[in-house]
């Protein structure tokens, strides 16, 4: 066995710090397990455990199918409704899920952290993780929906699709880090955050499509990272428009503001959380 | 290989701000605060500042060679768990700087992140990477970590339905097979049943024998004794002594424990100890007493919450070794009713012994004991001499000691 010699040096931290990605690279196996944890835990004591996943967004889509699509008439890009819907929960979904964990997890694990070392993004990133599984099921499901309303994605949408997912759990894991920073001191996030994410909701465009707002508030619609990302996938997958690909630009650019923002922050005020947490 | 010390400690301080406020910040208190501010402005009124600077840590300085066993002693709020936080990267230092050559381990609990809903099996791996070990670690030594948990067919059992101390033992089974370079081990081994604590302790020995560097902090100057070989003591956040393990154990009991304790009341809900002292038959406050007098301990306890609750006490040798403790289960010192201020006298003639210091540790549980209220180790001290030539060099009878003790309560107005 060769002897590594490792040489930790610890010191006041003062201002800004960058990421260390050698240091998280380190702990992946950590990284792992906690995700592996949440996954774990997340259906124990339940019937029909993972199905649940299947279940949730389904029960979604035929409530909005039938009060939005049905009975409101809310218009739908001359897509069918269900499909529609469904569409855009999949990454909605995700997107909520994500920035809720990510933003609980600092308080959720509060003793792990009192009492272990380990670099504190791992929380919140593998909070935004996790609900990939969850993702990837109602993928399934959104395929199912395909076939039974004769839609072919194109080439173009699926080569898209990681990219989008990938943006998604920028936005998620960026905004989510942050608030998890902020919900360690304050404790109002942990209550503002459900109504937040419910406004979020209406006003992006999941249940109904970006042609029913003026024009001229479309731009507000654009700081939305999520609008970019729906109404790409919806664009690549359905067909139903042509792709607007200036449009993903700025969702791709404010994803990857957050991101940054979030972590920054995080890092910056990570070195109290121990004491006030 | 380089002499280089394995830890460097450098004029390390910690501060903390105390706010005098209440325990969360909220944005509501910051909004008042806000609106309020243009207004203090103005009429130059200014609020009192309810922020306090407290020093946990002042300018501590040492070094660490390779395969030390360092103790670490003082009392409850002395520094020794900030220490071991900054040590352990968990909370970082003020002022000062540290130098770290090997791999760290940190032991501040046993059973960190163990999760309820998952079995004892996967709790073995959730704890054991969180303690820093490999997946491949995990496995090679998973058969060794079952069979020292004694925890046998329960493996696959969620940990929410084990007994308290099961859980102890497998979690403490996980984290005795750590291999660091670097072990620091915070009072742990203050949970679980004697056997199980031997056992443990056993554990933590042939891990120091093969050279290991520890870290230790405890109450409990047995173990400290036959695991250390180099002993710190901590008072008020500065180091009062590093030296062997003997003169600063002798040192510690000599001059952090004292007569009589005393502590205001906290803001705590349940039951804890406010003040205890020792009296002799006539009613005299006093710390000395002679071979085969009485011994009536003091205590008064406040409890805001008037659950029923217990007292144990535990009497130590000088050097730490156990004499005889009085609790509900073994000598019916009776469960007290839930009055908010209690004073409790507990009588007993101490068997033949003679001890120049007799160490006390005092708690308050629930029905049934565990887990404690307040616990508080080290909390006072006397003396029993001989009576008839004065020494006070010790004589023990042979061991365990039975000490039967009488309580008697009375409301405190």
């Amino acid at each position: 066995m060769t002897e590594i010699v490792h040489k930790i040096i610890i010191k006041p931290k003062k201002g800004w710090v960058g990421i260390n990605l050698k240091e998280i690279w380190a702990f992946k196996e950590l990284f792992y397990i906690f995700s592996w944890r949440d996954i774990k835990v997340r259906y124990k004591q339940t019937v029909i455990g993972i199905i649940w996943a299947l279940i949730q967004p389904i029960m979604l889509m035929i409530v909005f199918s039938l009060f939005f699509g049905k009975l409101a008439g809310v218009p739908s890009d001359g897509i069918p409704y269900p499909i529609f819907a469904f569409s855009g929960l999949l990454f909605w979904n995700y997107f909520s899920a994500s920035l809720t964990k990510s933003s609980n997890t600092l308080v959720e694990n509060e003793n792990v952290i009192k009492k272990i070392y380990f670099p504190r993004l791992i929380l919140p990133f593998s909070a935004a993780i996790t609900p990939l599984i969850e993702l990837i099921i109602a993928f399934f499901v959104y395929a199912g929906l395909l076939i039974y309303y004769q839609y072919t994605p194109t080439l173009e949408g699926i080569l898209l699709l990681p990219i989008l997912i990938f943006l998604s759990f920028l936005s998620a894991s960026g905004l989510g880090s942050f608030l998890a920073a902020i919900n360690v001191r304050y404790r109002d996030i942990k209550e503002a955050l459900p109504f937040v994410i419910q406004t979020l909701f209406f006003v992006t465009p999941v249940i109904y499509p970006t042609a029913l707002i003026p024009d001229k508030y479309q731009w507000i619609l654009a700081l939305n990272p999520m609008t970019g990302i729906i109404e790409t996938s919806r664009a690549g997958i359905i067909g139903n428009q042509p792709i607007n690909y200036g449009l993903l630009a700025v969702s791709g650019l404010i994803a990857v503001f957050l991101f940054f923002m979030g972590i920054f922050y995080f890092r910056k005020t990570e070195k109290v959380f121990a004491d006030i947490a | 290989m380089s002499q280089e010390p394995i830890i460097k400690v450098e004029n390390i301080s910690k501060s903390y701000v105390i706010s005098h406020r209440a325990a969360y910040d909220t944005i509501r208190d910051k909004l008042t605060e806000f609106v309020k501010k243009p207004y203090e402005l103005l009429t130059k009124k200014k609020t009192k500042d309810t922020k306090e600077t407290f020093w946990a840590l002042k300018d501590i300085n040492f070094n660490i060679n390779k395969g030390e066993r360092i103790g670490i002693i003082g009392k409850n709020g002395a520094g020794k768990s900030t220490l071991l936080k900054i040590l352990s990267q968990i909370t970082h230092p003020t002022a000062g700087k540290i130098e770290l050559n090997g791999r760290v381990a940190s032991l501040l609990e046993v059973g960190t992140g163990f999760h309820p809903e998952l079995t004892g099996r996967e709790n073995i791996f959730l704890n054991g990477a969180i303690l820093g070990m490999k997946r491949s670690e995990i496995i090679s030594k998973f058969d060794e970590i079952v069979k020292f948990s004694e925890i046998g067919n329960f493996l696959d059992t969620p940990v929410k339905r084990y007994s308290s101390g099961m859980f102890v033992r497998l979690a403490f089974s996980v984290a005795a097979h750590l291999e660091p370079e670097i072990l620091i081990v915070d009072e742990v081994l203050a949970v679980g049943d004697v056997e199980f604590q031997k056992k443990c302790l056993g554990k933590m020995e042939s891990v120091a024998e093969e050279g290991r560097t520890i870290i230790f902090v405890s109450h409990n100057m047995n173990a400290i004794t036959s695991l250390c070989d180099r002993c710190i003591v901590i008072e008020k956040g500065i180091i009062k002594m590093d030296s062997d393990v003997k003169s600063a154990i002798y040192y510690y009991l000599n001059n952090s424990v004292s007569n009589i304790y005393k502590k205001s009341a906290t803001n705590s809900k349940n039951p804890e100890i406010i003040k205890a002292w020792f009296e002799n038959a006539n009613g005299e406050t006093t710390d000395q007493f002679f071979n085969g007098e009485k011994i009536i301990l003091n205590i008064n306890t406040s409890n805001k919450s008037h659950v029923p609750f217990e007292i144990s006490i535990a009497f130590f040798d000088h050097i730490g070794r156990p004499l005889w403790n009085f609790s509900h289960i073994m000598h019916n010192l009776k469960t007290l009713p839930g009055e908010e201020r209690l004073n409790s006298k507990i009588t007993f003639n101490p068997p033949k012994v003679t001890v120049p210091k007799l160490i006390v540790d005092l708690a308050v549980g629930p029905k049934g004991g565990f887990p404690f209220f307040d616990h508080i180790q080290g909390a006072l001290k006397c003396s029993i001499i001989d009576k008839n030539d004065g020494a006070n060099y010790i004589r023990y009878p042979e061991w365990p000691i039975l000490c039967e003790a009488k309580l008697v309560y009375q409301t405190i107005k």
